[in-house]
């Protein structure tokens, strides 16, 4: 009796979270569709309580570290949750899939500790989960590290690809030689092995890749715990990993497309470390100041915003917000146009803006919105800068050569909002900013922001 | 009726394929904008790990059982709310203009 209803929870979790996974693909249903899968989620951790084994003489024990140790993970989590402010996303969510992929080695490590998983096929998949699930973990926790600035730099040294190889086929080759003979400190060498080639494999990949990486960790999680569910014999596990497993495998695989670079470019060169090269744009840039700008924007028809991470660096999302809506009332046309990798990963840009309360109808993809540039009397750079730079289209030389870019290059007048003279994230000089089209406001964001409502303002 | 389920051989490579197909297509059709709460939905769907991490220590019988199940589900558990809270607060930020004027 027990037996079903634990069945019956599973598939009704099962159900719950593909049915909640597809509601989160649209925008308008997507605040249910977590709630449907949170809901299959409790479900499932509620009927699993009944796994306590009465046989087993230490029930009483493991009943309660399970329950304590469900409030420790859960309290710990929510609360960590609630805080993190949204510039922060990716690496919250880089460390929390790092847990999961460590619960899945654990799971693995139990089973093989215990001698619980009988035969090769489950001793197989119970290392194969052991070894995806490790290297997310600890690739994850490194992925944390570099994106939240504890750890700045990348570590790269000659051979590093062949040694990382030669840690991941010794790691392996551990795994096939105890097949069948499982012996304790054995385990342990191939969970080391796990481990290591997850911390080699992320520590030379830059910042700036870092996003994709997490995907394709987030990736690795769902399939580690897909496979331990095939040892576990547990149907809720089996299909929310593979799942997650093949969907955050296509999610990887459309950012790195997005970014223009082949998913082994990304894990196996190393971007940001080549020079430049090449001759630099010539000419010279002019600056504007905030005011003219903004009288310029309130006698346009049409202003195309391309905004990047810089504005949320300087957290101007709602001063810039209160002047879209200030000319929005005047009778112009404000739209915004996102890069695919615009934000610290895919789509974070979005949630940025939404936290300012931009509605999303107002906000395009590049490829919605990059024949409309033509058409526009501005266009509004803030805090952008590889993504808006005409080089890619050009310059074959160009370390971003062929990514796809936001024309902002073709309004009739481009303002270019921006702290000082540097560089992009690529290190690549901007030919944008020395177009006859082009002037740059320098300043902070947020000030800019407060300087052009103020402009408009008196314009009454 | 029996309603223990036994997973294996060609009936365990049924549902993989299945299940990865399902994830495939529902991934395909989504737009740019979702993709960062997408993949921290995904990534708390994945929580579900927990619910081994519960079986695993559930049926632990030493010391060194207990004690890595026990950091099992605190990690699982982790995962699932930490997941849960984040893609939430995310996706209750989207509005479209209409929400906006009704305000």
């Amino acid at each position: 009796m027990i037996n079903l209803l634990i069945q019956a929870s599973y598939f009704a979790a099962a159900f719950l979270f593909i049915f909640g996974l597809k509601r989160m693909s649209s925008p308008v249903t997507a605040r249910g569709g977590i709630l449907w899968a949170g809901a299959g989620m409790v479900v499932a951790v509620l009927v699993s309580l009944a796994f306590v084994d009465r046989g087993n003489p230490h029930w009483q024990t493991n009943l309660a570290l399970i329950v304590v140790a469900l409030v420790i993970g859960n309290a710990w989590a929510w609360w960590q949750g609630k805080r993190v402010p949204m510039t922060s996303m990716p690496q919250m969510v880089a460390l929390y899939n790092g847990m999961g992929g460590g619960a899945a080695a654990a799971i693995a490590a139990v089973e093989l500790y215990s001698a619980h998983a009988q035969g090769y096929g489950q001793q197989s998949l119970a290392l194969l989960g052991a070894l995806i699930g490790g290297v997310s973990f600890s690739g994850s926790l490194i992925a944390w590290a570099k994106l939240d600035g504890k750890m700045n730099k990348s570590i790269r040294f000659s051979g590093q690809k062949v040694a990382n190889m030669i840690v991941l086929l010794a790691t392996i080759g551990v795994g096939v030689w105890i097949l069948g003979w499982l012996e304790s400190w054995k385990v342990t060498v191939f969970f080391i092995g796990a481990l290591a080639f997850g911390v080699m494999m992320t520590v030379p990949i830059g910042g700036a890749d870092m996003p994709v990486v997490i995907s394709l960790y987030n990736a690795f999680t769902g399939m580690a715990v897909g496979l331990e569910g095939f040892v576990l014999q547990n149907p809720a596990m089996i299909i929310a990993g593979v799942l997650v497993g093949s969907a955050g495998t296509l999610l990887t695989l459309l950012m790195a497309r997005a970014m223009n670079r082949s998913l082994a470019n990304i894990l196996f060169s190393n971007f940001g470390e080549v020079d430049a090269g090449g001759e630099g744009p010539t000419g010279t840039m002019k600056s504007a100041e905030a005011s003219d700008a903004a009288v310029a924007m309130k006698y346009a028809s049409k202003v195309i915003i391309a905004p990047g991470y810089g504005l949320a660096v300087a957290q101007a999302q709602h001063k810039l917000y209160e002047f879209v809506k200030l000319l929005q009332a005047g009778g112009v046309e404000v739209k915004f146009a996102i890069h695919p990798v615009a934000g610290r990963m895919p789509g974070h840009m979005n949630v940025l803006l939404a936290e300012a309360g931009v509605p999303y109808d107002i906000i395009f993809d590049m490829e919605d919105i990059n024949g409309e540039f033509k058409e526009a009397d501005v266009a509004v750079v803030v805090g952008a800068n590889d993504t808006v730079n005409p080089a890619a289209r050009t310059n074959k030389s160009s370390p971003i050569y062929g990514m796809p870019i936001l024309n902002v290059d073709q309004a009739k007048q481009v303002y270019v909002i921006k702290r000082g003279q540097g560089k992009g994230y690529s290190g690549v000089e901007n030919e944008l900013f020395f177009a006859d089209n082009t002037a740059l406001v320098y300043g902070d964001a947020q000030k800019v922001m407060v300087a052009m409502i103020q402009a408009l303002k008196e314009l009454g | 009726m029996d309603a223990t389920t036994t997973i294996t051989g060609f009936v365990a490579l049924y549902i993989f394929m299945l299940a990865a197909f399902t994830g495939y297509e529902i991934i395909g059709r989504v737009p740019a904008i979702l993709h960062t709460p997408l993949m921290s939905g995904s990534n708390f769907i994945h929580g579900v790990v927990v619910v081994g991490a519960m079986y695993a220590l559930a049926n632990a019988h030493t010391l060194l059982e207990q004690v890595i199940g026990f950091f099992g589900v605190i990690l699982g558990a982790g995962n699932a709310a930490g997941g849960y809270v984040v893609t939430e607060r995310m996706l209750g930020m989207f509005k479209s203009s209409k929400d906006e004027k009704k305000k």
